[in-house]
Formats: structure tokens, sequence, C-alpha cells
């Protein structure tokens, strides 16, 4: 495989080739649609109802073919075949919710029934008809063959996607709050079930212009891919949707690109592999949701809770010593630390490091931990907010003195200056005069 | 119609590659992972080209490791990707079986110079010539097919029985067979293993459309007519062996009613099935359509209670 020269690269993505233009372009407006229609199915839970219907079309291009042929039509017309793909969807989809609505089945099982009876009947009527004239060719639509897309199929694809388009933006109040709460949206009188038919027969629409391009099982993934990789980078539905539409775009244009210049690369193919890349990295990458910065972020939070633990704990220890007068910056052993919490000598050393780092600890001798005048400042800080929370809790809430240390914890490491202000003011009684509150609740060992 | 003993064998190698999968398919079912049938029958794909690419022969042992290896690394990126990125196990499986079937496509592409390795004949598979391919077992001839997933099926037979309780207990309530130490994991990927290896040795002889109609067909019509695991095994196994004759004896009639040649017999098991399954769902004695339409209203059966509640309210205090 020889690498084409970049002007030729250039030539293609810019859309300036006459001959891969209508491809690329066609994909690209595909892959918008169908992240704009995939977003609402994933919110919906049911990605895999684009699975069942692109499988669900097969008989009705086979029958559409030989109802054509029987016509004595030419019976390869494209608004012919996906005509008839589109009502063996539709039949698909009566199908499947008829069986969820009128037994116990699942959904799973639903969508699997039709996906497989329909295909089973599409492959079955697709060797009936082979041996009629000019049949060749139909099971094109199962892998798709995008480089047949002529100047009349272009608009067809870009009218539909663009309805369809249009359509996800218009209803986009109506799709949000059926995709967060259906059960509320029908209380509040919204008709869920028209719109649920809606929403589906935009789905219909983006897999039956797919079906062409990208062919049936690869136009799931147009569906499924961008929308997933869109949720990793936002909460909200309209960047979502938009991001979704943006990946979809690029994964149609790069992939039918790639494939109209290197000819031995289907074209449907490389666009499902271009949003799989996108997707993978979305997962690994994208901030907050994404899972390296996920797995970074708890680590921190991990290392931040040691850390005020280790504080405390050191804290607890000086206010023993000190038995009542006030708290003072001593030194005092490792073994305490070890006997105040259920830590192992590694785990302690680890978090040690940590606290070295943060200048919370000064030289002492061997065997013995000394707080620097920052870490003893940071120690009652910490002890005072978690004694505060304490407090709060047993006298807010309800909770037990015996449970509430735990409680505590699980509260005070999250939440953050503005709410401690908070707590100061709503207990100012049990703070007095008294930088640290005592302890609500004996500690353990005293 | 001329029945010949052609017919006769093509009808055993349906029926007992239909029974192979019924039964993993009733656990899928059980475990609302119907789909995982149809994902695995497509992200096999791959695995089959790149040991074809490896080895560069057809020979069966390599494609069939290759594939049932594909066939569990779909179950496997499944669950890391619903896993570690939180996404719905639906949407997590379609991204891995698309993407694994357009790689297998491009492989195949590439290796298409060198060989025929045509992806429709994975799709459709070629039941109607597995009697050709004989193997001689004690004097009679055999077909290959028919000896493959009978032992398959034969397979899948010792693990369930083998492991009847654990699989039952862990299909319907997965934290109470973890509490008691049967990794419901463990089992997971035993049930997808078996599914991948079942998919893989039908797959060669009788195409993918049985497979993926057999995982879920005769399972979900058995649902419909028994509340019990094992009843619902056993007539998963006779809707199976049902639709195989049922369908190779349409494969042979309808497309003369219709005016046709032929057709394909899998794509017509796989029509027979889902004839069986309108069948019980219209006429299930205890909730078919009809019957409840007769008998006025829904049926209320206190079993229903038990397995739509599955064990976790008896389970929990």
């Amino acid at each position: 495989m020889t690498m084409p020269p970049f002007s030729e690269i250039m030539e293609v993505l810019l859309l300036q080739n006459y001959n891969t233009r209508l491809v690329v372009l066609s994909t690209t407006l595909l892959g918008i649609a169908a992240g704009l229609v995939g977003s609402f199915l994933l919110l919906r839970k049911r990605s895999l109802i684009g699975d069942a219907l692109s499988h669900a079309t097969l008989p009705g291009i086979a029958i559409a073919f030989a109802v054509m042929v029987s016509l004595g039509g030419e019976g390869k017309s494209l608004p012919g075949l996906l005509l008839g793909a589109t009502l063996s969807g539709v039949a698909g989809i009566a199908m499947m919710l008829l069986i969820r609505n009128t037994t116990r089945l699942r959904d799973d099982v639903a969508m699997g029934f039709v996906l497989s009876v329909f295909f089973g009947v599409g492959v079955a009527s697709l060797r009936m008809v082979q041996n009629l004239p000019n049949a060749a060719g139909l099971e094109s639509f199962i892998y798709g063959k995008t480089a047949s897309i002529v100047q009349t199929d272009f608009f067809l694809i870009a009218i539909v996607a663009g309805v369809a388009s249009l359509v996800s933006i218009l209803f986009l109040k109506e799709f949000l709050i059926l995709c967060f709460d259906d059960g509320y949206a029908a209380a509040q009188g919204w008709p869920t079930l028209l719109l649920d038919i809606l929403l589906l027969a935009l789905v219909t629409a983006v897999t039956v212009i797919g079906l062409q391009s990208v062919g049936l099982i690869l136009v799931i993934a147009f569906l499924i891919t961008p929308p997933t990789a869109a949720r990793f980078w936002t909460q909200r539905l309209l960047p979502m949707l938009l991001i979704s539409a943006l990946i979809g775009g690029l994964s149609g244009w790069l992939g039918a690109s790639l494939s109209a210049l290197t000819p031995q690369l289907p074209a449907g193919a490389v666009i499902v592999i271009v949003a799989a890349v996108l997707f993978l990295i979305s997962m690994l990458f994208a901030p907050h949701r994404g899972v390296f910065p996920r797995i970074i972020n708890q680590s921190m939070l991990r290392r931040k809770v040691d850390r005020q633990h280790f504080l405390r704990a050191a804290y607890e220890i000086l206010e023993a010593r000190a038995n009542e007068s006030s708290v003072q910056n001593v030194s005092f052993p490792v073994e305490d630390l070890l006997e105040k919490r259920s830590w192992t000598r590694r785990q302690l050393h680890r978090i040690l490091r940590i606290a070295r780092r943060e200048d919370h600890l000064e030289q002492a001798r061997p065997g013995r931990l000394r707080l620097s005048e920052p870490g003893f400042g940071e120690a009652a800080r910490v002890t005072r907010n978690h004694r505060l929370w304490e407090t709060y809790l047993i006298q807010y809430a309800d909770v037990a003195p015996s449970h509430v240390d735990r409680d505590a914890d699980m509260v005070e490491h999250i939440l953050g200056a503005e709410l401690v202000r908070q707590l100061e003011a709503k207990l100012k009684e049990t703070l007095r005069d008294r930088s640290v509150p005592r302890s609500p609740h004996p500690l353990n060992p005293a | 119609m001329n029945w010949t003993s052609f017919d006769t064998w093509i009808v055993a190698v349906g029926a007992l590659s239909s029974v192979a999968c019924a039964l993993p398919g009733c656990f899928l079912v059980l475990r609302k992972m119907s789909m995982m049938g149809d994902a695995i029958s497509h992200a096999v794909l791959p695995g089959l080209a790149i040991a074809f690419l490896v080895t560069g022969t057809r020979a069966s042992l390599p494609m069939f490791f290759g594939a049932a290896l594909a066939g569990v690394l779909t179950a496997l990126f499944t669950q890391w990707i619903s896993r570690l990125g939180n996404v719905d196990r639906g949407a997590a499986m379609g991204i891995v079986f698309t993407t694994l079937f357009a790689i297998g496509l491009i492989l195949i592409r590439q290796a298409a110079d060198h060989v025929d390795l045509d992806p429709g004949c994975v799709l459709y598979g070629a039941i109607e010539l597995t009697p050709l391919d004989t193997v001689t077992v004690g004097g009679i001839d055999i077909p290959r097919a028919a000896l493959v997933n009978g032992s398959v099926l034969l397979a899948n037979l010792f693990v369930i029985i083998l492991l009847y309780k654990e699989l039952k207990l862990s299909a319907f309530d997965p934290d109470l067979a973890d509490t008691l130490g049967y990794s419901s994991q463990f089992l997971h990927y035993l049930l997808m293993t078996m599914v991948a290896v079942t998919t893989v040795a039908a797959f060669e002889s009788v195409g993918s459309i049985i497979v993926i109609a057999m995982l879920i067909v005769p399972p979900a019509t058995a649902l419909l007519l028994t509340r019990k695991l094992l009843g619902m095994l056993v007539i998963s196994a006779a809707t199976a062996i049902l639709a195989a004759i049922a369908g190779h004896l349409g494969a042979l009639l309808v497309p003369g009613w219709l005016g046709f040649e032929s057709t394909t017999s899998s794509g017509m098991i796989a029509l027979a099935a889902g004839a069986l399954f309108a069948l019980a769902w219209m006429f299930s004695p205890t909730e078919g359509l009809v019957v409840r339409h007769l008998l006025g209203n829904k049926l209320i059966d206190p079993d229903q209670e038990l397995m739509s509640h599955s064990l976790d309210d008896i389970a929990s205090p």
C-alpha cells in the first residue's frame, strides 16, 4: 500500500475531488444525523434498538426487489428498496413493542427475537430472489457499498439526514423529558407514546439511509458510538448532542476520505474504526468522566484523606498528652500512631512520605515524630472541622455519638470551606472560646 | 417433494446445532443478555480472519480457536467498557461488536487477494452442503458437521448438568451466588465461553443466522410456557428440534409455492423458530394472548411473582 500524495489527501478531505465528494459528504451528513438521534437512544438506554432495526430491514429489501421486478420494473431502484426496508423495519419495531407489552419477556429478548427472525427471513428471501434477473448486488446492503452513491442517492441522504437532525433539535425539550423521566413526562400530560414513536421513526430514517453507504451491521455503530463517546465529555444534553454530532460527522468525513484514498479499505469499516478510536480517546482522557482523569482524581482524594487522617491522629495524641491544659506541639513516638489507627507499617510509611512532602513534619529523633509549625496549625484545623461535623450530626441529624466518627469522616474530606463557615455559625455554642472543641465522644485509645 | 438421506442429515445437523445453541441461550435470556449472542456472532469475524492470516490455511482448528477467542474477548471488552467507563451495557456491547466486525471486514479484504474467505459464507453458512463432507465412524458415514455440533452439544450438556445449581442461582440472583461463594463472575465467563465455542462450531457448518436465532428464540418460547428452569431447558431443546425439521421442510416447499427455485434452510429454520414462538405467544396455556382473552383478563400466577422479584426480596432481611 503506497501513501497517496499530500495534494490528493487534501483534495479528498476538502471535498474538491469530484469522484469522492458525494461519498464523503453523504457519510458526514449521515454521521451528524445519527449522532443526534443516537444520543436520545443512548439516554433512553435503548441503543441496541438500532441493531434490531437494521437487521429487520433486510426482508423488506428482498421483498421490495421481488415486487418491483414482478411489476415489470428494473428492480434496483434505490427509493423503492429503501421504502421496502423502512416498512419491514417498522414491522420489526411494532413486533418488538407488541412482544414487550403483551408478554413477560424483557426488552432484550424482544429485540433479539425480532433481530434474528427478521434477519433469517431476510436471508431466506434474498436467496429466493437471487435467480431473478439483475439481482446481483442486493447483498451489498449487508456490508455497505459506499462507492456506489450517485447524485440522486446523495440528495435522498442529505434530505433525510437534514430532516432527522432538524426534528431532533426542534423536539429537544420533549425528548429531554422523555429520556430522563418518562413517568414524569406522562404524568405531566406529554404524549410519551407518540414521542417514542417519533424517536423510533427518526432512528428508522437514519438506519435506512445508512444501509446503502455503510451497510446494515455497521450503521449500528453510527447510532451508538458517537453518543456514547460524547457522554464522557459533558453532563448536559445540548452539549452532548453537539459533541455527538461532531464525532459522528468527523468519523463519517475522515473514514470515507481514508477509504477513498486507499482502495483496499471498505468505507463502512473504516468509518466505524475511526468512530471507535474517537470513543476510546473520549473514554480514557475526557476530563472528569474519562478513565485516567478519574483515576488521578481518586488517588488525589485518597492522599488528601490519608494526610488529614494522619494530622488528626497526631493532634489527638498531642491532646491526650497535654491532659486538659492547652495542646503543645511536642514530639511523640511513631508507635502511638500505629496504635491509634489501623495502619500497617507500610501504609504509615507512605503516609509519612506524603506528610513530609507537604512540610507537615520536622526533623525529630529516630522513632519519634514532630509536627512542623504549619503542620500543627493544619492538624488543629482538621481536627476542629471533624469535631464540628460530629457535633452537627449529633445535634441535627440524630446520629448516635458512638457512630458519629465514621459518618463525619464521610463528608469532611469533600465538603469545602464555605460549609465549614456555615457550621461555625450554627455551632457557636459548642465552640465558645475554644479554638478546637472537645471531641463529642470518647477517643480510642484515650 | 423428494426427501432423501441428504435431507435427513441436513435436519440432523440443524437440530444438533440448534439444541447446542438453545441450551446456553436459556441462561443468556435469564441473565438479560440475549443480545450477547448476536454480538459474539458478529465479533468472531476478526478472529477467523487473523487465524487465517497467521496460519495461511482454512484449517478448522486454528480458525476455531481464533473465533472462540474473539468471542470471549467481546464479552470481556463489553464488561470493561461498561465497568470502567460507566457505560450502559447495551451501548458497550454495540460498540465492541461493530468495531470488531469492522476490523474483521478490513482484514478479510486484505486477505481476499489470496483466498476466498467470504464474509457471506460466515453469515449464511452452507447447511445444504454439510452432508457432502463426511467422516466414517464405526463403519457409517457421518457428516463432519453433525459430529462437531454433536460434540459441542454434549459438552454443553455436561457443563450444564455439572453446574446446574450454580448456573441456576447465578442466573436468578448473582449477588446471592457471590455471597454463597459461587463466583458469578466466573460463571459469567464460563457461559460466555460456552456461547462463543458453540457459536463458532455452529458457524462453520450452518452459519450465524441459526446461531443468533437459536440462542434467543427457543428460550424465549420456553419462557412463555414454563416457569421452571429445567422445563425451560427441555422445552427450548424441543422447540429447537421442531424448528430444524419445520425449517428444512419449509425451505423445500415454500419457494415452490411462491414461484421461486430455492432458498436457504438456515434462514427458514430461523423463521420456523419464530413461528413456534408466535404459537406459544398466542396459545400458551398460562399466558397466551388467546387464552388470556378467553378468560377475560390477565392471569396471576404465584410463581410469576417469585420470578419477577427474583430472590432479592427473599434473601435480603
